[in-house]
C-alpha cells in the first residue's frame, strides 16, 4: 500500500495565498472526491502537488510513502508515482501523441530496457479502443486541435498507459457530454484497485454517479472544511453548499474571504 | 565602404579552365563577361545584416580533384546513410568539385529526362542550358556575388523534365564536401517543362569540421505551364565557409513550386530564396527550418513576388537559435500591380534557447495592387514553461521535454522533405545541433 499525505499545505500564486492549510491523506485502493464551488482552491491543490511552476508552496508538506514530494522536480514526482489529469492540457505541435507516450513510458525505464514498439502499439491500441478513441488520435499532434472531450479522454489514456500510484483528476468532467463522461469514468474505474488511489476534483456531483468515491471532502476558502463518505456528495447534490456555509458561518466561500 | 575584390584568378585562368572543360564559346564568354563586371558591381544588401566585413572572395584554390565512385556501395558511410542504395535510381553525386557518380533510370532516359553534371550539360545540351542558365532566374549581373558565381562556376547539376513527363521517384543530388581547401561554386539548374512534375532533393554535406573555402551556390528552378516541382534541401556546410546561397524559382501559368529548405549550416550564411510567380494562377510555397549555434551569423531572406493574377504565395519559416547564434529572418511578400486576386501569406517563428542567442523575424508586405489578400504572423520567443511542465508531469525529464518541443517546433517543415533518408538526416542534424 502507498500513501500520499498532505499536511497543512499553504500555497500562493503571485504572492497571493490561495491554500491556507490543506490536510488530506490518501491511500491506494481509495478514491477521494474533492468538491466545492468555484474559486475555493481545488485546482490549486492539484497543481501544487504536481509542481506547476506558477504555484509557490509557502509552508506545509506533501509526502508520498514518506518521501518529500515538494523537493522533487516535476518529472521526479511523476516517476515517483503521481499523475495529474489536467483541466487545460498543453497543445504541443509536431509531437505525436504516440511518440509522447512512448517517451513518457521509456522515461520510467532504464536505458536499454525501452518498451518494444510492438508491445507499445498493442497496449496503446487496446487502451484507445477501451476509451472509444479514433485510431488516428495516436498520430495526431499532442492535444493540438483536440476538442474538449478528446483532450479529457487523452488525459485518461495517458493515465491508463502510465499506471501511476496516485492520479489527481482536475475537473476531468468539465465540458463533457454524458457519453464522454461515461467513457472517462469507465477508464478511471478500470484503474481502480490495490495499487491505485485517486483524488477526483469536481464541482458536479454528476461524475460521482459513475465513480463512487470512498471519501468526499469539501473545500472552501482554501481549506478542507468538511469530510465524509459518499452520502456527503448526495447531500450536496440535493441541497447545494449553503447548508455547509451556514453550519460553519461562512458568507463567501471563495479564497481571500475570511470566515 | 566597398569590399575589395582581389581575385587570385585572372581572365586567362578562367579562359583556360573553361576550355579545359570543353565549354562552348557562349559559356566562356559568359564567364569572362561576369569576371569583367566583378569590380564594378555592388555587393548584395541583405536587410538587417551588415556583410561589408565578410570575406566572400578569398579562397585557397579554385578546384580540387577528388575520387569518383563506380557504385553507390563505395560511398562514404555518412553519404550512404542518405541514400537508399538499392532503390535510388535517379541520383547525382558530386565529390567536392568532381562529378563522382550519376544514375538515371532507363525509363526516364527513354522519356527524355536529363540528369547530368553541369559541365556535361553545358557541352551536350548546350542550347537547352544556354536558354535557361542565368536568364529567367538569377541574372549574372545582379550583384557581385552572382557575377563571381558565374565566372567561377565549378560544379553543379542539370535536371530537365520534358513536357508531360511525370517523374514518380525523387531525384536526389548530393554535394559531398570533405576537403578543407575546396570551394563550391555550384549551380543547380532544374527545368520542368509544361505539364511535367518532379521531386528533387539536394543535400550539401560537409564531413570535415572546419574549412576555409567559399560556398557560393545558386539553384535555379524553372517551372513551365501547369508543371509542379517539389524542391527539398538539407544544407550542412562546415564552419569556416562563407556561404552565399541563392535559390530562385520562376513559375509559368498554373505552375506550382514547393520548397522545403533545411538550413543546417555551421558556416556564416546569407541565404536568398526568391520565387517569381509570373504566370497566372501559379503557386509558390516555402517551408524553411533553421538551426543556428555557436557564434554563427545568418540571414535568411525569403521572398515571393506575385506578377500573375490569382497567384498564391506562402512562406513558413521556423528557426531555433542557441548559444550566441544570431539570425535575421526577412520574409517578403510582394504583389505587383496587376496581380489581382493574389494572396501573400507568411509566418515566421523563432525559438531561442539561450540568453545570448538572437533571432529577428522581419515580415514585409509590399503591395501595389488593391484587389488582393495578404497576411503575416511572426513571433520570437522561448520554450513555453507550461509545455515543459505538461511533458515533465508525465515523467519526461526536462532535457528530453525540451528536445520534444524543439523537434515539434521544427516538424512542420521536416515532415515535408520527400526522401526518407534525408528526412532522417535532417532530424539527426537537428538533434546534434540543439543538444
Amino acid at each position: 500500500m502507498s500513501t500520499l499525505v498532505i499536511k497543512d499545505l499553504h500555497v500562493a500564486i503571485d504572492g497571493k495565498e490561495i491554500l491556507k492549510g490543506v490536510n488530506l491523506t490518501i491511500n491506494t485502493n481509495e478514491i477521494h472526491a474533492v468538491m466545492g464551488p468555484n474559486g475555493t482552491g481545488k485546482s490549486t491543490l492539484a497543481s501544487a502537488i504536481m509542481g506547476h511552476p506558477k504555484y509557490e508552496v509557502t509552508s506545509g508538506s506533501v509526502e508520498l510513502d514518506g518521501e518529500n514530494v515538494l523537493e522533487m522536480e516535476v518529472d521526479e514526482r511523476a516517476q515517483a508515482g503521481l499523475f495529474l489529469a489536467m483541466q487545460y492540457p498543453s497543445e504541443i505541435t509536431g509531437v505525436t501523441n504516440a511518440d509522447f507516450l512512448r517517451s513518457a513510458i521509456n522515461a520510467r525505464r532504464e536505458e536499454g530496457d525501452e518498451i518494444s514498439l510492438m508491445k507499445f502499439i498493442r497496449e496503446l491500441d487496446s487502451k484507445m479502443e477501451f476509451l472509444e478513441m479514433d485510431v488516428d488520435m495516436a498520430q495526431r499532434y499532442l492535444n493540438e486541435g483536440f476538442s474538449g472531450g478528446e483532450k479529457k479522454r487523452n488525459e485518461i489514456l495517458q493515465l491508463m498507459m502510465l499506471k501511476p500510484k496516485f492520479a489527481i483528476l482536475d475537473e476531468i468532467d468539465s465540458g463533457l457530454d454524458i457519453d464522454a463522461l461515461k467513457v472517462v469514468s469507465k477508464g478511471i474505474n478500470e484503474m481502480r484497485g490495490e495499487g491505485f488511489g485517486s483524488l477526483v476534483i469536481t464541482h458536479y456531483q454528476r461524475l460521482l454517479n459513475y465513480i463512487t468515491p470512498d471519501h468526499v471532502h469539501v473545500m472552501m476558502q482554501g481549506r478542507v472544511v468538511k469530510s465524509g463518505g459518499p452520502e456527503l456528495a448526495q447531500k450536496l447534490e440535493a441541497q447545494g453548499y449553503d447548508w455547509i456555509k451556514d453550519e460553519l458561518g461562512i458568507e463567501d466561500e471563495t479564497v481571500g474571504q475570511e470566515a | 565602404m566597398t569590399v575589395e575584390t582581389k581575385l587570385a584568378l585572372t581572365e586567362q585562368d578562367i579562359r583556360s579552365f573553361s576550355e579545359g572543360k570543353q565549354e562552348p564559346s557562349w559559356m566562356t564568354d559568359l564567364r569572362l563577361k561576369a569576371l569583367g563586371e566583378l569590380e564594378t558591381l555592388p555587393m548584395p544588401t541583405p536587410d538587417k545584416t551588415k556583410i561589408t566585413n565578410w570575406n566572400f572572395t578569398e579562397f585557397p584554390t579554385h578546384t580540387v580533384e577528388s575520387n569518383v565512385y563506380t557504385s553507390l556501395e563505395e560511398l562514404p558511410e555518412e553519404v550512404k546513410a542518405l541514400v537508399n542504395t538499392e532503390e535510388q535510381k535517379n541520383i547525382y553525386i558530386q565529390h567536392n568539385n568532381t562529378p563522382a557518380f550519376v544514375s538515371l533510370s532507363e525509363e526516364l532516359k527513354a522519356k527524355g529526362v536529363i540528369l547530368t553534371d553541369i559541365y556535361t550539360a553545358i557541352r551536350e545540351h548546350s542550347d537547352l542550358v544556354q536558354k535557361y542558365f542565368m536568364t529567367d532566374g538569377v541574372k549574372v549581373n545582379e550583384h557581385k556575388l552572382t557575377a563571381l558565381h558565374a565566372a567561377l562556376l565549378n560544379g553543379g547539376v542539370f535536371v530537365y523534365v520534358p513536357k508531360n513527363v511525370v517523374v514518380e521517384e525523387p531525384v536526389q543530388v548530393i554535394y559531398l564536401h570533405d576537403n578543407e581547401t575546396a570551394s563550391l561554386f555550384n549551380h543547380t539548374l532544374l527545368v520542368a517543362d509544361e505539364n511535367s512534375s518532379v521531386t528533387y532533393v539536394e543535400n550539401y554535406l560537409s564531413t570535415v569540421e572546419k574549412t576555409n573555402g567559399q560556398a557560393n551556390i545558386i539553384s535555379e528552378v524553372i517551372v513551365k505551364d501547369n508543371a509542379k516541382v517539389t524542391f527539398g534541401t538539407v544544407d550542412v556546410l562546415a564552419e569556416g565557409f562563407t556561404t552565399y546561397v541563392n535559390r530562385r524559382g520562376v513559375t509559368s501559368r498554373d505552375a506550382v513550386i514547393e520548397w522545403a529548405l533545411g538550413m543546417m549550416n555551421d558556416s556564416d550564411t546569407i541565404s536568398e530564396n526568391v520565387t517569381h510567380l509570373v504566370g497566372d494562377n501559379s503557386e509558390g510555397h516555402v517551408k524553411m527550418v533553421v538551426v543556428g549555434r555557436g557564434k554563427q551569423k545568418q540571414n535568411f531572406t525569403t521572398k515571393v513576388i506575385h506578377w500573375g493574377k490569382h497567384t498564391e504565395g506562402q512562406i513558413l519559416k521556423h528557426g531555433v537559435m542557441k548559444d550566441e547564434a544570431s539570425s535575421i529572418f526577412n520574409g517578403i511578400g510582394k504583389i505587383e500591380f496587376g496581380a489581382t486576386k493574389s494572396n501573400a501569406e507568411q509566418e515566421s517563428r523563432v525559438l531561442m534557447l539561450s540568453e545570448k542567442a538572437r533571432g529577428d523575424a522581419n515580415p514585409i508586405l509590399l503591395i501595389d495592387e488593391d484587389d488582393v489578400t495578404a497576411g503575416h504572423a511572426a513571433s520570437v520567443g522561448r520554450v513555453d514553461p507550461l509545455q515543459l511542465y505538461y511533458l515533465m508531469s508525465r515523467g519526461i525529464p526536462q532535457k528530453e521535454a525540451e528536445r520534444l518541443v524543439i523537434h515539434g517546433f521544427l516538424a512542420p517543415v521536416v515532415n515535408e522533405l520527400p526522401i526518407e533518408g534525408v528526412k532522417k538526416q535532417l532530424t539527426e542534424v537537428i538533434e546534434r545541433k540543439v543538444r
